[in-house]
């Protein structure tokens, strides 16, 4: 069966599930008991357990990074091109822990399980997150895997934002930070569209409030919606013109016929529209966005990353794409800016490609060869 | 090492936090960390270099230094180094400047075109100066603000930066013979400046 599976492939994975001993209590006050968290592992931990290296997934991810679940998958993993042997993060060096976030709607408590005090499933009460709540439960399942410390915490987009915490709220126990297409905040345009990407799945009759699970129903051309409005930020100009022009998938624009003409680019915006809506939780995409929101890393540091910074002895990379204008090049300066001033160790790449933010999910030479010698190079 | 190179590392002082523009492979800073303890980091904006520098671990930054140095503070750096680079970037002038602000005292080297042979070329053949130093055509060159010795100074003395310390170095053992004047003798001019 593996032999189905390329080479430089981690293979058939399977998730694992863990209940966290503990409550966690959330940055907004309130507590959630019998947390369950499902993860994925690649590559073994060394003997030292000095090789673990932790994947902080964005908006849209999950704990499924790498490798397939059955021999039948058509895609592998998320970020399959940069996880396996030989590849980036290297499964035959580190130890890859990747899992779905809580909030998630990937099998991590979140919005759609049941809310021990109701009987029914959470929906729009489950807690509003912040970017910390992950860091607060990703290093729970740390003490429960028994991993002392990270050799790295890598995170693209809000991933991003995560490994940046990282080094606020546990500074020593992690070696390097590995941020690409992220921000220290996001800008008001990106919040902008954050917001009518939430405000379609609200304006969907079949929203019921937030509650659609309890009545059978599902916000499906919202959250369709909110994914095509999303997506369209996430390529750019270029990409779209390279991928699609204005090409035509049906109808003509002949004279003397009122064939009704479609683009192509219309109708791959509702193929990923109507798969995202079919494979994901509308609560959990109205939370997710929200914690991209409200994350600013200096603002309980005098509105100085700088100082949100100061404390940890991590090394980081960082990486830009430069055609990337929803977390564009200078959000990723920004973070550099503020790593220089605190006097950390800091590289800082910019990838030249015309993919937009999406670029850190595709295998683009530079970027593979870059943070692959960078992978390399820490020690385990 | 570029003999170049060897006399700014003699020219740093230990544990010195040093800013290195256009720090190519990263060799300056790697050496300065090894044998002196120094920290910093480098620019760069070319990618093959930029991989070498991560991985011998050079702390290096891609950024066009014609976008300015606005990034960085004022004195937030024990020395800016900038060796072979000032003669390619768009505002030669302007990023002197700007190393002075962001550093203690800065370090430039460049290519001397007072040099003798590049003016034989010039005069004898009325052709554009090709050495090893200078190995472009002038239509390919990345070498667009190339000045002698005495172009530099000038410039220099007209913007008040004080002249620390100057060394001519050459290749040539006819050059390292004569040595004097050095903007007919000096391949390769590095200065020490303050304001």
């Amino acid at each position: 069966m593996p032999q189905d599976f390329p080479a430089d492939s981690v293979g058939l994975v399977t998730p694992a599930s863990v209940e966290l001993p503990q409550a966690v209590t959330l940055a907004c006050g309130r507590t959630l008991h019998n947390v369950n968290i499902v993860y994925e592992t690649y590559g073994e931990l060394n003997a030292q357990k000095n090789n673990a290296v932790l994947i902080c997934h964005a908006l849209s991810g999950n704990h499924h990074a790498a490798g397939f679940h059955s021999v039948d998958d058509k895609k592998p993993g998320w970020w399959d091109y940069y996880i396996g042997p030989g590849k980036p993060i290297d499964t035959n060096k580190f130890h890859v822990v990747s899992m779905n976030n809580i909030g998630g709607c990937a099998g991590s408590t979140g919005p759609m399980s049941i809310n021990p005090d109701t009987g029914k499933p959470w929906g729009i009460d489950f807690p509003l997150l912040r970017v910390r709540d992950w860091v607060t439960t990703q290093k729970m399942l740390m003490d429960a895997l028994g991993i002392p410390q990270w050799a790295a915490v890598i995170g693209g987009s809000l991933g991003g934002m995560q490994a940046m915490r990282w080094c606020v709220d546990f500074p020593d126990l992690l070696r390097h930070c590995v941020v690409s297409a992220s921000a220290l905040k996001l800008t008001a345009q990106n919040i902008a569209f954050n917001e009518i990407a939430r405000q379609a799945i609200t304006s969907d009759p079949d929203w019921c409030e937030g509650h659609f699970l309890q009545h059978g129903k599902f916000p499906k051309n919202g959250l369709a919606v909110a994914r095509m409005v999303g997506h369209v930020t996430y390529l750019s100009g270029d990409a779209m013109g390279e991928k699609f022009g204005r090409d035509l998938r049906s109808g003509t624009f002949a004279t003397g016929t009122d064939v009704p003409v479609e683009f192509q680019v219309q109708s791959y915006l509702r193929y990923q529209g109507e798969s995202f809506s079919t494979n994901f939780d509308a609560n959990t995409y109205i939370l997710m966005t929200k914690a991209l929101d409200y994350f600013d890393l200096g603002r309980e540091f005098d509105d100085d990353p700088a100082k949100a910074f100061a404390a940890t002895d991590s090394q980081f990379f960082i990486t830009a794409f430069t055609s990337d204008w929803r977390f564009s090049p200078e959000r990723s300066r920004e973070i550099v800016q503020a790593l220089v001033r605190a006097n950390k160790s800091v590289s800082y790449a910019e990838i030249e490609a015309s993919q937009g933010h999406d670029a850190f999910l595709i295998p683009i030479p530079r970027y593979l060869e870059v943070f692959g010698t960078y992978m390399q190079e820490i020690d385990t | 090492m570029r003999t170049d190179l060897n006399v700014v590392k003699s020219w740093v002082q230990p544990n010195a936090h040093i800013l290195d523009l256009g720090c190519g492979d990263g060799t300056l800073l790697s050496e300065l960390a090894a044998e002196k303890n120094c920290t910093g980091y480098g620019l760069e904006i070319d990618p093959k270099k930029i991989n070498a520098c991560v991985k011998r671990r050079i702390n290096v930054i891609e950024q066009d230094l014609d976008t300015g140095l606005r990034n960085f503070e004022s004195q937030s750096f024990d020395v800016v180094v900038m060796s072979q680079t000032l003669q390619a970037v768009k505002y030669p002038d302007l990023v002197v400047d700007e190393m002075l602000r962001v550093g203690k005292k800065c370090i430039v080297s460049f290519p001397n075109f007072g040099h003798w042979r590049c003016r034989l070329q010039l005069v004898l053949r009325g052709r554009m100066p090709v050495s090893k130093t200078l190995p472009y055509h002038w239509y390919d060159t990345p070498n667009i603000h190339l000045c002698t010795i005495k172009d530099f100074q000038k410039t220099c003395f007209a913007k008040n930066i004080s002249i620390i310390n100057r060394t001519v170095v050459s290749t040539s053992a006819l050059d390292q013979l004569i040595k004097k004047p050095a903007n007919f003798f000096g391949e390769t001019a590095i200065y020490q400046l303050e304001r």
